[in-house]
């Protein structure tokens, strides 16, 4: 059983077709790159499974159950944390409070609880050092380098322990060093059983750590292959339309 | 490791045992260098320039004029500013969400006729206190409503609150003053207008008051959530904060803040007219402007609001004490607050560099 099935999703934006009829199978412990030209739909896909918005019609099934998200908390309860290309991250809070944004510390004084801003920086600070990022817990989010803000955005999915995570250009900013370092948690995340959906413009990226690849061109999912079946070039092929279809 | 909260101790294996480098270490000491003591933040902060400013005016005065520092005037000013550090205190939780509200000036008119109609009408002043502040509440919901969820702009709906406020306010105090109060008249204007300990009741209120703001923006997950949304509303709706619900209750708190302060003000007083708290709205917006709050969202301090309320009226009370005509009251608040604008604007672009 997958572990996410979508079906016949599709989402208009008023004349916009966003996706047209795109079905997707995701198992536990498997990475799928998703990979398409501007435009080509692959955010607002991430964002539907993600619970920003529902699809105009299709379907979305969780372990071989219905579901509909009506919020990204929706989501979240049903183990997906996702990445946005814009991190969305508040920059007048430190790193750590973005990290634990929404999901905060918290302990007890007397009758009261209280946010634990010393557990909340250690654990960041442990995330951080997984991520072999420079990022401190403590610095303010709008003084961080790009790297450091995409490290904040990627700590956040790990701080419950998610079934599938969303990573929408996780490694556009950042340095080639920590591209190794993301690359190398979504190999750790696959070996223990987390489904991992990167969406990349990174050829090699995508061929270092996914098992299949998924390319949309303008709404429709034009290839589904396994990365071994494949190759850079036909990929390429497949996202500018020199081929049209490999599924 | 941490054991608190929603962290699962089942976590994706973290780094390779077989890894050389400590980074915990390097995170360690890089944390630490970056770590501010609490003077140093301290002074970074807009209400610690303020408080100078305060201080400095304070001293000048002590030369300018033999009454400014009589305990008899430092108890009229202490007392004239509580009201506006009170509403100051709500209407910074306000300002960070990058809201407004104008309508307090206007509320205090209402809640304090309708506190003031119902002691009049002979009931005792628990009644009158709830009164007042649930009618306060009432139109901080609606206020809060029609931002969060219509998403009409926080100007307008607290303009439009402005007005209808004080026009309630005169319809059902049929334009008459209140001036009796039931059988707590006395304890009533006791707590508006009486001291514990020479310090002013509306003074012990407000600096309660402050030192619970400050635990609730530092120690309390609503007051972070307040912070988040004024600095990214829509990234802390994606984390999955009630946005909504969490400005609704910024605006139900400012019309409190409102509606205590009338009632405070209103037992000093003696009586009330609708009149009450005419153009308050301004003086408090400045306050909470001059005590550190950013239009913009985001920020804020709870000692901004009692250090920028007493800037004002330290203004208004040197003026008055060194003889200058209380004409230029208005021209000195005005120049403060741009000057406290100005002075935000400099600390940034030093920080950037
Ligand atoms: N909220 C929205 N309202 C209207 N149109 C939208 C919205 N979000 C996306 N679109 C449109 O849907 C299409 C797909 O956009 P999407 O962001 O999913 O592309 P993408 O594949 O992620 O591109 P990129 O590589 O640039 O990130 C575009 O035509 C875009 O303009
Ligand atoms: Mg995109």
């Amino acid at each position: 059983m997958s572990l996410l099935e979508l079906s016949r999703v599709t989402k208009s934006f008023g004349a916009i077709h966003a996706l047209q009829g795109v079905d997707l199978r995701i198992a536990a412990g498997e990475a799928v790159g998703l990979m398409g030209d501007n435009g080509a739909g692959k955010s607002t896909l991430m964002k539907i499974i993600a619970g920003n918005f529902p699809p105009t019609s299709g379907a979305i099934r969780i372990e071989g159950k219905d579901v509909h998200f009506h919020r990204p908390i929706d989501a979240r309860h049903h183990g997906i944390e996702i990445v946005y290309q814009d991190l969305a991250l508040c920059d007048n809070l430190t790193a750590a409070g973005n990290v634990f944004l929404g999901r905060e510390l918290k302990k007890s004084v007397g009758p009261f609880k209280i946010l634990d801003y010393k557990a909340m920086y250690q654990r960041a600070g442990e995330l951080f050092g997984e991520l072999k990022s420079e990022t401190r817990p403590r610095d303010l989010v709008k003084q961080m380098s790009g790297g450091q803000r995409q490290a904040v955005a990627i700590a956040r999915t790990r701080l419950s322990d998610p079934k599938l995570v969303l990573m929408d250009e996780p490694t556009a900013a950042i340095s080639v060093r920590q591209v190794k370092e993301v690359l190398a948690l979504i190999k750790r995340m696959k070996d223990t059983g987390h489904a991992v959906i990167l969406v990349s413009h990174r050829m090699p990226d995508v061929f270092d750590v996914c098992d299949r690849v998924a390319v949309l061109r303008r709404g429709t999912k034009v290839a589904d292959r396994r990365i071994k079946d494949t190759s850079p070039e036909e990929v390429t092929g497949l996202i500018t339309g020199a081929i049209e279809h490999a599924l | 490791m941490s054991s608190t909260g929603q962290t699962t101790s089942q976590q994706i294996s973290p780094t390779d045992a077989a890894d050389p480098v400590d980074h915990a270490a390097i995170d360690d000491s890089i944390t630490s260098r970056q770590e501010m003591t609490g003077l140093q933040a301290m002074i970074r902060t807009q209400p610690f320039w303020v408080m100078m400013a305060i201080i400095a005016i304070g001293i000048v005065m002590m030369f300018v004029s033999d009454v400014f520092m009589t305990e008899r005037n430092m108890y009229n000013v202490s007392r004239n500013f509580a009201f506006f550090g009170i509403m100051a205190l709500g209407m910074g939780a306000v300002i960070c969400t990058g809201g407004i509200d104008l309508s307090v000036g206007s509320l205090m008119g209402l809640t304090g006729i309708v506190a003031g109609l119902v002691m009049q009408a002979g009931y005792g002043i628990e009644l009158g206190f709830i009164a007042c502040i649930g009618s306060a509440a009432l139109v901080g919901l609606i206020n809060g409503v029609l931002i969060a969820y219509v998403r009409l702009a926080p100007f307008v709906v607290t303009l439009g609150s402005l007005a209808m406020a004080r026009s309630i306010a005169m319809v059902i105090s049929n334009n008459k003053m209140v001036y009796e109060f039931g059988p707590d008249q006395d304890l009533f204007e006791w707590i508006g207008g009486q001291s514990v300990l020479g310090i002013p009741n509306p003074v012990w209120v407000l600096a309660i008051l402050t030192i619970v703001f400050w635990l609730v923006w530092r120690y309390t997950i609503w007051g972070r959530w307040v912070i988040a949304i004024g600095g990214n509303a829509k990234a802390a709706k994606l984390a999955g904060i009630p946005v909504e619900r969490v400005v609704v209750s910024v605006y139900m708190l400012s019309a409190s803040m409102a509606g205590l302060a009338a009632f405070l003000m209103v037992g000093w007083f003696g009586s009330v007219t609708n009149a009450l708290g005419l153009t308050y709205e301004l003086n408090v917006i400045a306050a909470t402007v001059i005590g550190g709050a950013n239009l913009m969202g985001g920020v804020v301090y709870a000692f901004g609001a009692p250090i920028g309320a007493a800037l004002m009226e330290l203004i208004r009370n040197s003026l008055l004490l060194a003889g200058i005509d209380a004409l230029w009251q208005q021209f000195f608040v005005g120049l403060f607050l741009v000057l406290a604008v100005l002075l935000e604007q400099v600390r940034n672009r030093g920080r950037v560099d």
